[in-house]
């Protein structure tokens, strides 16, 4: 494992209240550049949350966000996207009205890529959206649209890149595809955060998991060590089952 | 060739000529500029609420502002009318910068809240302790500037640069992107959209337009009182012609306009009677059964609409 100094993402005791609800209650975890770290938990554990807050949708009620080096926790996302970090949504959230270019354009034309802009036909070919590229985004089916949304997040060019449930509804064939998609792009130096509730899914990519238990983290290691945890087996089996 | 130089030529030059030329064949001057008026402010309307999606019940309080910005110039400075019309249009971009925490509403309390700025405006300028600036109620009269044919003639310069940039939105990836934060704001930011600065800038514009359109109706009328240039219908009209051809395109909120004021006019010329009834009808047809507006019956056939 690389060391926690070369962290692209360092997260500390990081606090999110909804009311007097916490989603988040002091969850601490970092990734480096390269690393696919998984996200796991039940329901409710708060891994949307999370993104939510490391991609500046919710400014954090307390605890830290370090992204490259410089304070996160609050700013804007559309700064943040610029400064490096995109998502995908748990439901995906294309301009539905816009074709799938137009909607690929927005992100190429405003998402502040460094270096050279990923190329559209390239984005639209890989992801496979070739063939509906002219059409409106509320044409696509819900894996479509899945897949626009990270196209979205790839045009500009993030290094660090949040996964919210993106295999949820893919078929097997489907979910070897991306799987083999989000390892070559990891491959390219790109820090990945994925979230999700199919274990094989996340064993076959992560390096390392984080799992997450009423907006704390209970567990860092590899898939396999959590399994055995008697901490993780209890939060999984005393509440929802994992697939 | 370019779709924006297209859009420049075969939308934006024949109709700047059509309503240059018209009054040299065509009578009734008053119509053929409130034509241009509509044309404009049905555009501004598209700026607001085709890209961005605030549908702006309370558009007049531009145009009100824009009026009594150009009156004041003029009574009280003796301001040429040319730059007067700019300074109505500034005062309207004033009163934009100052409403833009509307923006943080959505949907229909925009709609109620914009509307109420608007008779806010209205009573403010009507006020009879401000006698001394705006003649309170009492109206205004500004022989001095009277010249209806360069009221006209300006109108068209800014009914051009009105569809100017419509066609710049239409064209360009800042048009684009409106249109992305007008679809989904979060997902707009997460493409690296400013979306408070993109929503204000439209918002600006669309005031712009109206305070300069306000301007000139000042200047082409002359004499008018606070209830004329505040009136509701003009934010009705402009609102209902946009939506009839269709937001969010260049060419729907012009076919709203000579289709549905053509008509208006018509019915009015000929059975004032059933008048009412006939426009109030057309307009629960098109709610009903068009509600994307009259272009839509083309892009439903898979047909592109500039
Ligand atoms: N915007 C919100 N307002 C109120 N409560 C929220 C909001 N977002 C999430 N929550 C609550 O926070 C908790 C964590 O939610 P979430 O992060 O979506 O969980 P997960 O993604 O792990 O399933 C849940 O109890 C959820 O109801
Ligand atoms: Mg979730």
């Amino acid at each position: 494992m690389s060391p926690e100094q070369n962290s692209i993402l360092k997260v500390s005791k990081l606090v999110k209240r909804f009311g007097g609800f916490h989603a988040l209650d002091g969850l601490s975890f970092h990734v480096v550049p390269g690393e696919i770290l998984g996200l796991v938990g039940p329901n409710g554990s708060g891994k949307t949350t999370a993104i939510n807050v490391i991609s500046g949708l919710y400014a954090p009620d307390g605890g830290e966000v370090v992204f490259d080096g410089a304070s996160s926790g609050g700013v804007a996302s559309h700064k943040l996207v610029h400064r490096g970090i995109n998502r995908t949504f748990q439901v995906p959230k294309p301009f539905l009205s816009l074709t799938v270019r137009e909607n690929i354009q927005v992100a190429l034309a405003y998402g502040g890529a460094t270096g050279t802009p990923p190329s559209i036909a390239e984005l639209l070919e890989e992801y496979r959206l070739k063939e509906v590229a002219d059409r409106p985004a509320a044409d696509l089916n819900s894996a479509q649209q899945k897949m626009l949304d990270l196209t979205r997040a790839l045009a500009t060019r993030p290094r660090l890149l949040l996964l919210d449930e993106l295999a949820a509804g893919l078929n097997p064939a489907e979910l070897d595809w991306i799987a083999g998609r989000i390892k070559a792009l990891a491959a390219t130096g790109m820090a990945i955060i994925v979230v999700e509730h199919l274990m094989g899914f996340i064993e076959q990519i992560t390096d390392r998991v984080i799992v997450l238990n009423a907006g704390k983290e209970i567990f860092e290691g590899t898939l396999a060590t959590a399994v055995r945890e008697p901490q993780v087996i209890e939060v999984f089996l005393g509440g929802e089952h994992a697939h | 060739m370019h779709n924006a130089s297209k859009h420049l030529l075969f939308i934006l030059a024949p109709l700047v000529v059509v309503f240059a030329l018209l009054p040299g064949v065509y009578q009734n001057h008053l119509l053929l500029f409130n034509f241009v008026i509509f044309l404009i402010l049905a555009q501004g309307v598209n700026i607001i609420y085709g890209f961005t999606g605030y549908l702006p019940f309370g558009y007049v309080g531009f145009f009100g502002a824009g009026a009594y910005g150009f009156a004041i110039m003029v009574m009280h400075l003796q301001t040429p009318a040319p730059l007067a019309v700019l300074v109505g249009g500034l005062v309207a971009v004033a009163l934009g910068l100052l409403l833009t925490p509307l923006l943080r509403l959505s949907g229909a309390y925009f709609a109620i809240a914009n509307l109420a700025a608007s008779l806010a405006v209205l009573h403010f300028v009507a006020n009879p302790a401000l006698e001394g600036i705006t003649k309170g109620p009492y109206g205004v009269s500004l022989t001095g500037t009277f010249n209806p044919t360069h009221a006209y003639y300006a109108a068209v310069i800014v009914m051009a640069l009105t569809v100017g940039a419509v066609i710049y939105l239409k064209n360009s990836p800042f048009g684009l992107a409106l249109q992305a934060v007008r679809e989904d704001a979060v997902s707009a930011s997460m493409a690296g959209v400013n979306i408070v600065k993109m929503r204000v800038i439209a918002w600006l514009a669309s005031a712009l337009v109206a305070g300069l359109a306000g301007g000139i109706y000042a200047w082409y009328v002359s004499v008018f009182y606070p209830d004329n240039v505040f009136s509701g219908e003009f934010s009705i009209f402009a609102i209902v012609f946009a939506l009839f051809g269709g937001v969010a395109t260049i060419t729907g909120p012009i076919v709203g306009v000579l289709i549905l004021y053509g008509i208006y006019n018509l019915i009015g010329f000929t059975t004032p009677q059933y008048f009412q009834l006939i426009y109030g009808l057309l307009i629960m047809g098109l709610v009903l059964f068009l509600p994307a507006g009259l272009v839509s019956l083309a892009t439903r056939r898979g047909w592109h609409v500039p």
